[in-house]
């Protein structure tokens, strides 16, 4: 399969192939009640200095799409295909002495709840400290210190040289996870999978978090996969965006078409459940009827046919018979989107728009 | 901290008196005189009624219990002395009174048996870990395999046979009937009168408990490392770029080690405080079988001093767990 990347990440005339490319990717694990297949045919690129947010709901697959990038599965038991080629190398199938001087060199990763993903019987400086050492064999303990302390004090933690020999448990929500992004940051990496790195902190700190990604990306021209189901954090971040559902790829283009013109009733239901701030307090949440598919015996058809409210407006029941392809939007180039709906813009506008926006409607009236 | 110790220690010295003026009010208030067992001993078997009367009143089993009580702890501290058949024997501290059968203080006594139960204590708890938990480790890291299976099974299958099953059958197989070679007859003799007997006359006993020890520590090792293995912070150390080694020991194994030193804090005071089967079946002369043949015997002072040696044993290896639990684990604080 061939897919076309959005505009935005497309690779200018001579910088080759962009930083991180994902073609194809499917990663199947054994259960007791049967093969999953947790992400199938996914593919994505990111250009270094981009952000791409990945969506979508739990059991979707972003984070084992992205934990594959990194080879963090079990090689025994995940059964991975396709490719992901970092900086031009094919990592699938690598050694996994080779991959390790990938992570958390070129590759490093961001976890959510930094309270668990933190060792809670190692202070903060050593973790750090640890991580850099690794992939800096020849620095001394002192030298591995002061870059450590350095990256405290460069993700805005007060007295860093103090708070290094603290433990995780002794800082705050907020700061763990600076620690956290520290520790991802310390060796200059060129990617960050940042997996939903703002979902354990109140609204306060996880923007001053989000400024500090933002900071470090520019600072260090780092690519950025931001894995996340909040799609103010996905507004604020992403150049592109990759919707997920049911492991796979369900719509994919630069952030401005899929929150403007998205094309996909699966990704409708998303921004129909954004609560609006600025809103009416009293109108009611929209959420997506139904529950994400099952893994082991996905729905015939369309994955989201069971919870699409629009598939009685495809004919000939295609959408519980056939798994649409992801294709590239007939209106939005570059913009791919994988739904049978022949005029997803005109549903989007008549029905979905009047709904959760009503202001815009009243202001870009086409009539 | 010293002030969490002092209290637990306050709190143990309680527990201290709950159980030895438990022990000490079953006998008085028990089925049998409890002068009787003395009464026999001195007579030769042939207490009657007068002369267990006159043992009753000696012993101060006439007296208020309180106050004999009093007089029984008051000894453990200061020393007493204590006069039999109109024979009085000097008691010092720790003075637990004289064996009714031997007559002889109590404390004399267990002093010679104290070294061989430690002796047979250290080696099967030494034994029992470092085949148990390299074990469990191993296991863990190969959790869901063959290998896996088959261990955790048969070591199953070995835990489940009775302990004094396996120690006799040991004892007939490797000691009576194949002859092993640098196993001599078990018994114990004191390290500093001949290591090497010390070490061929326990030999067994060790590799008893070792052996059946170590697959409960095993299956812990394994319950806690499979833990530790899928936490999240195991994760993050992969994602460093860390080696499996160093991601197995430096981060798994240190964060399973915690509920692996619980355990084993309270076993360890459980082996100190006697292991009668042990000691029955070796020939070893420690307090667990000194306790059963006193209890046997109806001797009081040896009874309530095993009980107190006991709980002593027991509230000083908690204690001692809890010191070690907040060193290993910096988010447990002692207060």
């Amino acid at each position: 399969m061939t897919v076309t990347a959005p505009s935005s990440t497309r690779p200018g005339a001579s910088s080759g192939e962009p930083f991180l490319v994902v073609e194809d990717l499917t990663v199947k694990f054994p259960t007791e009640d049967g093969q999953i297949t947790a992400v199938q045919g996914l593919s994505y690129s990111v250009e270094k200095g981009k952000t791409l947010g990945i969506v979508g709901e739990s059991g979707s697959g972003k984070s084992v799409s992205s934990m594959a990038v990194l080879g963090l599965h079990d090689t025994k038991s995940a059964k991975i295909t396709g490719s992901i080629r970092i900086d031009g190398q094919e990592v699938v199938g690598l050694s996994e002495s080779k991959m390790r001087k990938i992570r958390g060199r070129q590759v490093s990763m961001i976890f959510q709840d930094a309270l668990a993903a933190l060792h809670p019987f190692y202070k903060v400086g050593g973790q750090l400290a640890e991580a850099y050492r690794v992939h800096h064999p020849s620095a001394s303990k002192r030298e591995a210190r002061r870059k450590a302390i350095e990256m405290l004090d460069r993700v805005g933690i007060p007295q860093p040289d103090r708070r290094a020999d603290d433990f995780p448990h002794q800082f705050s929500g907020g700061m763990r996870q600076r620690a956290m992004i520290a520790m991802g940051l310390i060796n200059d990496p060129s990617l960050i999978v940042a997996d939903e790195p703002t979902t354990a902190l109140d609204v306060t700190v996880q923007a001053q978090i989000l400024d500090l990604l933002q900071d470090l990306q520019r600072e260090f021209d780092s690519a950025i996969i931001m894995i996340t189901h909040d799609l103010g954090v996905i507004a604020e971040m992403a150049d592109d965006i990759l919707v997920m559902y049911g492991g796979r790829g369900v719509e994919y283009g630069t952030a401005k078409d899929v929150l403007t013109r998205p094309q996909m009733p699966y990704t409708w239901g998303l921004l129909s459940s954004v609560p609006d701030v600025a809103g009416d307090t009293d109108a009611p949440l929209i959420p997506i009827p139904g529950n994400p598919p099952s893994l082991l015996k996905p729905p015939p058809g369309c994955a989201f046919n069971p919870r699409c409210l629009h598939k009685d407006k495809v004919a000939g029941g295609l959408c519980t018979s056939q798994m649409p392809e992801l294709l590239e939007s007939p209106t939005v180039p570059g913009h791919l989107k994988r739904c049978h709906l022949a005029d997803p813009d005109a549903v989007y506008q008549a029905e979905v728009l009047p709904v959760i926006a009503p202001e815009t409607l009243e202001e870009n009236d086409p009539r | 901290m010293y002030a969490y110790i002092v209290k637990r220690l306050l709190s143990g010295v309680v527990v201290l008196f709950l159980v030895s003026f438990s022990v000490f009010a079953l006998f008085w208030f028990g089925p049998s005189a409890p002068a009787r067992p003395m009464c026999e001993s001195k007579t030769s078997n042939h207490c009657t009624d007068d002369r267990l009367e006159r043992f009753t009143e000696e012993l101060g089993y006439n007296n208020n219990m309180f106050a004999e009580y009093g007089r029984y702890m008051g000894g453990i501290v200061t020393g007493r002395d204590v006069t039999i058949s109109g024979q009085t024997t000097e008691c010092p501290a720790p003075c637990f009174g004289l064996s009714y059968t031997t007559g002889k203080p109590v404390w004399d006594d267990m002093k010679d048996r104290l070294p061989a139960t430690i002796s047979v204590a250290v080696g099967g708890a030494f034994l029992y870990l470092i085949i148990g938990v390299p074990m469990g480790v191993a296991a863990a890291r190969r959790r869901g395999t063959l290998a896996d299976k088959a261990l955790v099974s048969s070591f199953l299958v070995l835990s489940s046979v009775p302990y004094y099953l396996f120690a006799l059958l040991t004892y007939l197989y490797v000691a009576v009937w194949w002859g092993v070679p640098g196993i001599g007859s078990p018994g114990y003799t004191p390290i500093t009168e001949n290591p090497a007997a010390w070490v061929s006359g326990l030999a067994l006993a060790w590799i008893c408990l070792g052996v059946f020890g170590c697959t409960q520590y095993t299956r812990y090792a394994r319950g806690a490392m499979v833990e530790a293995l899928s936490e999240d912070y195991i994760r993050t150390a992969k994602a460093k770029g860390l080696p499996t080694r160093t991601v197995v020991y430096k981060h798994g194994l240190r964060a399973a080690l915690v509920p692996i030193v619980t355990i084993f804090g309270i076993d360890f005071g459980t082996l100190l405080a006697g292991t009668i089967f042990t000691e029955k079946i070796f020939d070893i002369s420690g307090i667990g079988l000194w306790a059963l043949n006193a209890i046997g015997d109806r001797d009081l002072p040896i009874v309530s001093a095993t009980a107190l040696f006991s709980a002593v044993v027991l509230i000083v290896s908690n204690l001692l767990v809890d010191i070690v639990y907040s060193a290993l684990d910096p988010r447990v604080r002692l207060s």
